[in-house]
């Protein structure tokens, strides 16, 4: 059997590598690449203008290098009205935060996507952000950079609502046909929790040998 | 067409073309609607339940569509309502023959944003048990390949030799499926009285078990011409769909995620070996797990060598709150690249949590890969690929 190949562990990527990236970023699209961040020892994100979304993804494949795909997704910045679905439903919701603060590499619209992709011969990845804006969420499709976009567009599409010009077949993956909402936007309920309050604190057990300072221990003795 | 001819001289160019003529009378002839042929969704070949739409043409497949769906349990959802950690005991369903290892990368990623980092001999078990989960998938892997190919009785090794390493996982974990072991900074319980001896003893029969395999599936003449030259992908093309694992591997790229990233797992700290195939067909796919499953036993055998002694948990606090944040860590688990991009706005469960799942990746290439294959061969590609449902929907 010679199919085996030797491992020799390649050096590992620096924060030159990373700071590398973003200039060639810069120099490929220029003010398309809006914000960066480099966290030293761990990653990289970019943030691109909603319009370069699809030229960001062959930049980052044909000069950066990055050929492999690893996910596309979004995110919701909105914080849940909901909460996590624990509220007492005999009480009055409680006040929440309204704000949305988007995350690393900055943000102006409620919801983004994201993408990751990876450099198998320099080892390093890059996360890749857009802003999806808020009346029209729709974004380019990344099928053209790399296909394996297609099923997670989709998916994105299924869950967030958002729309990919040029994906050929945006069906549903998951949900059937006809599904009304968007079930990972924020403002969704977990109908699980809202149909059957969560029991909370009340149906912890305490540890045998941690009741006595147990400071889970509230709320009736029946446990 | 008249280049393949002009070698010819005229006698035999006219009996080539009159051979074409007759070729193209009888499709003609022959010619029907195409079929529809609808593989699953309870199909042995699928590991759950997903359902493939070929279209045919004669024996010919000329498009398929695979249609997941059936098992969605949307985690993505639930891990907003959940804290930290509790999150393991959703996600260790997502692959649930090597459920431990799903746990890693999520935790991974929580200590990373905490700043946490666990201490040396919890890295150890985890790499450990790790990879003993990675023998239990992929040891079913190569006993399941032999069903769906007709050869019945691996299956039945594959079970005998795999109830060794659950036992092992049960005797640490108490979980043979779901251990819901990994915690925030280290691990839950420290490795039982004689779990050591055990172990080495069951990766020398998990070793026979892999030689076994190897002599009677992989040196067989069917078997070999079952996938030798089937389901081809190249390796440009399984980089753009996110290919992962060993169907990456099988096709002559050289990444694997445990010796490429710099991971608090113990694999930098001893000696082993990433396995490539420069082919990229389903035999490539199937030979390359083979010796990760090898290899795998070999690693846990070293890792016991090295285990050290000391705390197996970090000091960290008892209500878990992690800092504001992204996070994304990957770590080469049984199917492939599974990470978690973890977003924490400083609350006690995680904002958003996306979870990259491999096999959603591998099942997405089944349209390019099935186009144009002949029927009996659909089964030993969505074999040679191996995917778990629980995977692609989660």
């Amino acid at each position: 059997m010679s199919d085996a190949t030797t491992t020799e562990t390649p050096a590992l990527p620096g924060d030159g590598l990373r700071e590398g990236v973003v200039d060639r970023m810069r120099d490929a699209l220029g003010s398309s690449l809006i914000d960066s961040l480099v966290k030293p020892g761990d990653d990289v994100w970019v943030r691109v203008a909603t319009d370069a979304w699809r030229e960001a993804g062959r930049v980052l494949r044909d000069v950066v290098g990055c050929e492999y795909f690893c996910f596309l997704s979004a995110i919701d910045w909105m914080p849940s009205p909901y909460g996590k679905g624990e509220d007492d439903p005999t009480q009055p919701p409680p006040e929440r935060k309204t704000d949305i603060v988007q995350g690393y590499a900055g943000g102006e619209t409620r919801m983004q996507v994201f993408a990751r992709v990876t450099n198998t011969d320099l080892h390093f990845g890059v996360t890749i952000k857009a802003d999806v804006p808020d009346e029209n969420p729709v974004v380019d499709s990344w099928i053209p950079n790399y296909a394996g976009a297609n099923w997670h567009e989709r998916e994105c599409h299924e869950m967030f609502g958002i729309g990919f010009t040029g994906h050929p077949d945006l069906r549903n993956m998951y949900l059937p046909t006809g599904f009304e909402g968007y079930p990972l936007r924020k403002d969704f309920p977990l109908l699980a929790r809202m149909v059957k309050p969560w029991p909370g604190i009340a149906d912890v057990e305490p540890l045998p040998d941690e009741s006595s300072e147990g400071d889970a221990t509230a709320e009736g003795g029946e446990s | 067409m008249t280049s393949t001819i002009d070698h010819l001289d005229d006698r035999q160019k006219l009996s080539y073309i009159a051979a074409q003529a007759a070729d193209a009378r009888l499709n003609v002839e022959l010619e029907t609607e195409g079929m529809t042929l609808n593989i699953g969704p309870q199909h042995p070949a699928t590991h759950g339940t997903l359902r493939i739409i070929c279209r045919l043409d004669g024996e010919q497949v000329v498009w398929a569509e695979p249609s997941a769906g059936y098992m969605h349990r949307g985690y993505e959802k639930l891990t907003e309502v959940r804290s930290f950690p509790q999150v393991t005991a959703l996600v260790n369903r997502i692959d649930w023959l090597g459920s431990f290892a799903n746990e890693v990368p999520f935790i991974l990623a929580a200590e990373k944003l905490m700043g946490v980092e666990a201490p040396p001999r919890a890295q150890v078990i985890r790499t450990i048990l790790f990879e003993l989960s990675r023998i239990a998938n992929v040891g079913l892997f190569l006993g399941d390949l032999g069903v769906q190919l007709g050869a019945v009785t691996p299956v039945f090794m594959a079970f005998r030799d795999r109830e060794h390493v659950l036992n092992l996982i049960e005797g640490a974990t108490g979980g043979r499926f779901h251990p819901n072991f990994d915690r925030i900074g280290g691990l839950y319980k420290d490795l039982p009285a004689g779990w050591i001896a055990e172990t080495r003893l069951a990766m020398k029969r998990l070793r026979r078990f892999c030689d076994e395999m190897d002599e009677l599936l992989f040196g067989n003449e069917i078997f070999q011409a079952r996938l030798r030259g089937i389901g081809v992908i190249p390796a440009d093309v399984a980089k753009q769909y996110g290919l992962s694992g060993a169907n990456l591997r099988a096709s002559g790229v050289d990444w694997d995620l445990r010796r490429d990233q710099q991971l608090p797992l113990s694999y930098d700290k001893i000696d082993w070996k990433v396995w490539t195939h420069p082919d990229g067909d389903s035999y490539a796919r199937c030979w390359v797990r083979l010796q990760e499953t090898r290899e795998a036993t070999l690693i846990v055998d070293r890792l016991l060598d090295i285990l050290p002694s000391g705390p197996i948990m970090a000091k960290v606090p008892r209500i878990i709150k992690v800092p504001e944040g992204e996070a994304w860590v990957s770590t080469e688990n049984p199917l492939g690249e599974m990470g978690y991009y973890v977003v924490s706005k400083n609350d006690l469960g995680p904002f958003r949590c996306k979870i990259r799942s491999a096999s959603f990746n591998n099942v997405s290439i089944v349209p390019w890969v099935l186009r144009g294959v002949y029927v009996p061969d659909v089964i030993a590609i969505l074999a040679s690929l191996y995917f778990i449902l629980g995977d692609i929907d989660r």
